[in-house]
């Protein structure tokens, strides 16, 4: 067997198939969509359709560190909700200026990171439960301080109106691209050029040989987790910035988006097999289904049975994929 | 006084208990430097404790353990590992998602934040070519074989530069016999450099090969330790067990010439098992030998319905059989133990009783409801007859002995009444006295009339307990041995009897 035919191979054994899979999905929908929707090949649509992926995709790179751990992550929609809403408090009620309020959304949602680092990197609680507890506790949490009220960002029009141009520049380019893709890009780097990167596939892959090897992985875990509430900090402020106006009700539900934007993408549920850029593809195919269905003007529910069956499919290709590694 | 020079490493009175187990008792050891010290002992004996102490997982005990000449008292695997001992764990510890210089250089990667792959990979490459395993540095683990794996780990262990005790934990476990050839001739190489190596096997003959001493232990406690050149095998096992055990092959088979074919197996096809046919007998014992990856794992997947059959047909008691799903077996009175109890045999969070009547339900539940009396009374049946050792029927089986596992595992079968027992590697894992036990366990079932394959990669083991050997090699049959004329040698003649490309010899 030469070289080239080992690659091709260990791209259909990799995720290399899962990506090629989630390509064409991305594509069939975008013509699907443009025959069947109305107006879906026009600018506003594609507005939205981006609108969707920043906060979805900001989301989703924390959790694919999170998940290549072998843990998950319930808890980031909510983290990201509830810290928008306290950095809406510090503006609105403490009286802080944007720059800190944007600054009091990242570092809260950096503390619930740690929050749950610690409840399963030093406590032991598998992640599944501890991120169930932090999604309760941050909503509830954040609800409570910002007294159930709706908390608004400053309009466009208004004094510190600037902030919304970190999504759209006022000739209407769209800023939050060139954030995602540079925090994609830093996000990239962490996971494939540094150690952390390199323990995060490692505990996923066997933790055991980890500690094994006399690294310390509770220790890794914990920085992982504090990663993840960073990027669910980012996902706050742009949050922030394309919505306005937060209610505490919104926060839940987006993991499951963040969650099924990885499995897409590829990133396995069982740890140690993943990459960023399946899960921005993973991204996209949400964001253009949801926008898609909504331009066929299909109920929002119909967004929900679909996603649903589109991560099933995802995870059928792996299971598949897994039995054809085993077989041959 | 000399003597006491030469020892790199030196324990004293190690004194280990865990919450009501007295895991090490008094127990001492010392290693010369550049010696393959063998160290042996069953199940439970201690020497994995005692391992865990030298390689600072465990870090709290009591006794002075000297290491190069100085009072040591290692608080983590890192620190044992710089001052000069590293270990290669029983169960392979590798991340399978990493590549092969992942793994190795795991820890190591870099003295800061960032890493790149492109000098592990370099030095990856020095180290593949210093031990000659044929990998590449960017291959993911998971898709090297065992015993590749297992010399990747050991070039790991010996990576560490100040390297000087290596510790093996049973190497040879999942290796076929030419990787632990291996294996054996790399042990020497190490030790002619100078490097101590500790070697962890229950296989004795592979210890009275490669070793020079051998310590064996026995309760927690050191029992006493020989030179291999003035010991006799037969020693070594009074030491493990206290008793005598002689495994002699053996000579002839009972079983008569024309007794009833009980499975009739012709022209098996699959992608891995190549246009296989035999014959079991009643009675019998069909041994079945080869390399590991022969395909007779394999074979045996196809006779049990776990993977589907290309061509070929199945017999049992002369009537033709379709055999699609591994319920289609069982109804035909076939079973199948596998090699990994622990995944396909037990369920280890439930006790004796749960497992052994796993499969028989049908029989002891009534409209719906189970029987909770008859499965007492079955279980004790087979706790006696099967001699496992439990407290009772209430033990969670994750708490028995491998050996003690087995025998809930055959008991299982026996409850459902199996005729033809097909046991994968029915010893591996299990410590010299609980093999005889199973031994002896299965001349019992065939005197009764029940028919056995047995799987196994131990020659001794297939020259004992068989009364034919069929001999696989690359998923073909390569030929077949009546126990009179099979030996060591003619065995390994057809287990390596490779398909040479093209002519025909």
């Amino acid at each position: 067997m030469n070289r080239k035919s080992l690659k091709i191979n260990s791209i259909m054994t990799g995720t290399g198939l899962q990506k090629l899979i989630a390509i064409g999905a991305l594509v069939v929908l975008y013509i699907f969509f443009s025959i069947f929707g109305n107006h879906f090949l026009t600018q506003d649509t594609f507005v939205s359709i981006l609108d969707s992926s920043y906060y979805i995709g900001f989301l989703a790179i924390g959790t694919t560190f999170v998940i290549i751990t072998g843990g998950i992550d319930l808890s980031s929609g909510t983290v990201m909700v509830g810290s928008a809403l306290i950095g809406g408090v510090a503006y609105n009620v403490w009286g802080c200026s944007i720059v800190v309020s944007l600054l009091i959304v990242l570092l809260s949602a950096i503390l619930f990171g740690l929050f749950n680092g610690i409840l399963v990197g030093k406590l032991g609680l598998p992640p599944f439960i501890a991120t169930l507890g932090t999604q309760f506790i941050s909503l509830g949490y954040c609800s409570v301080i910002a007294k159930v009220q709706t908390q608004t960002y400053p309009r466009l029009t208004s004094e510190d109106g600037w902030f919304k141009q970190i999504v759209y520049k006022n000739n209407g380019f769209p800023m939050g691209m060139i954030w995602l893709i540079l925090f994609f890009l830093v996000a990239w780097i962490l996971l494939n050029k540094t150690v952390l990167g390199r323990y995060t596939y490692a505990i996923g892959s066997n933790e055991e040989a980890v500690e094994l090897s006399g690294i310390k992985s509770n220790h890794w875990k914990i920085l992982v987790y504090v990663v993840n509430g960073f990027f669910c900090g980012l996902a706050g402020i742009i949050y922030a910035a394309t919505f306005s106006s937060i209610t505490p009700q919104t926060g839940n539900g987006q993991e499951m988006y963040s969650i099924a934007a990885c499995v897409i993408g590829g990133t396995s549920l069982s740890g140690g097999v993943g990459s960023l850029s399946g899960t921005i593809l993973g991204v996209f195919v949400i964001s253009v289904l949801k926008t898609g269905l909504l331009s066929m003007g299909l109920p929002v529910q119909w967004q929900q049975v679909l996603i649903g069956v589109v991560v099933l499919l995802a995870v059928l290709v792996d299971v598949i994929r897994m039995k054809k590694t085993r077989a041959a | 006084m000399k003597q006491e020079e030469q020892n790199i490493l030196e324990m004293k009175d190690i004194d280990k208990t865990f919450p009501g187990v007295h895991a090490l008792d008094h127990c001492s050891f010392s290693l010369r430097k550049g010696e393959i010290h063998a160290l042996i002992g069953e199940n439970g004996a201690g020497k994995s404790t005692l391992v865990k102490i030298m390689t600072g997982i465990y870090s709290e005990y009591e006794g002075s353990y000297q290491f190069n000449y100085e009072q040591v008292h290692f608080r983590s695997v890192k620190e044992a590992q710089h001052a000069g001992i590293s270990i290669v764990h029983q169960e392979l510890n590798m991340m399978n998602d990493l590549t092969v210089a992942q793994n190795i250089f795991i820890g190591r990667e870099s003295k800061g934040f960032f890493c790149s792959d492109k000098k592990i990979n370099e030095e990856t490459e020095k180290l593949i070519r210093e031990f000659d395993i044929n990998v590449s540095p960017t291959e993911l683990l998971k898709n090297l074989s065992v015993g590749k794996a297992q010399m990747v780990e050991i070039a790991r262990a010996m990576s560490f530069d100040a390297t000087r005790v290596l510790i093996l934990d049973e190497p040879t476990a999942a290796l076929s016999e030419t990787e632990s050839e291996d294996l054996f001739r790399k042990m020497q190489d190490l030790k002619k450099r100078g490097v101590s190596i500790i070697f962890i096997s229950h296989r004795l003959g592979e210890i009275m090969r490669v070793a020079d001493r051998v310590t064996v232990m026995r309760d927690g406690a050191y029992i006493d330790t020989l030179n291999i050149n003035e010991c006799k095998v037969d020693d070594i096992i009074c030491l493990m067990v206290g008793r005598e055990i002689i495994e002699e092959p053996k000579q002839i088979s009972h079983v008569p010439q024309n007794a009833e074919v009980v499975l009739d197996v012709r022209n098996l096809c699959s992608s891995k098992v190549r246009d296989v046919s035999f014959q079991l007998r009643r009675g019998e014992i069909l041994g079945f030998a080869g390399l590991v990856g022969a395909g007779r794992t394999e074979t045996m997947r196809l006779i049990y319905g776990a993977d589907p059959v290309r061509s070929g047909e199945v017999f049992v008691n002369g009537k033709s059989c379709t055999i699609r799903h591994s319920k289609d077996a069982i109804e035909n009175g076939i079973c199948y133990l596998s090699e990994d109890r622990k995944r396909y045999g037990l369920v280890l969070g439930l006790s004796v009783t749960d497992n052994t009547v796993m499969a028989s339900y049908k029989k002891l539940s009534k409209t719906g409801f189970v029987d909770r009396r008859g499965c007492d009374e079955k279980t004790n049946f087979f706790i006696k007859r099967l001699g496992i050792k439990t407290p009772s029927g209430k033990q969670i089986v994750k708490n028995l002995s491998g050996g003690n596992q087995q025998k809930v595992v055959i008991a299982k079968w026996l409850l459902k009444d199996m005729d033809i027992l097909i046991f994968d590697e029915p010893t591996r894992g299990i410590d010299v006295g609980a093999r005889a036990e199973i031994y002896h366990l299965m001349d019992e079932l065939v005197a009764q009339g029940k028919s056995i394959i047995m799987i196994s990669s131990d020659l001794t083991e297939v020259l004992r307990m068989s009364d034919r050997i069929v001999v696989m090699c690359e998923g073909r049959k390569t030929g077949e041995l009546s126990i009179e004329e099979a030996s060591q040698g003619s065995i390994m003649r057809l287990a390596t009897k490779h398909e040479t490309r093209g002519a025909l010899k």
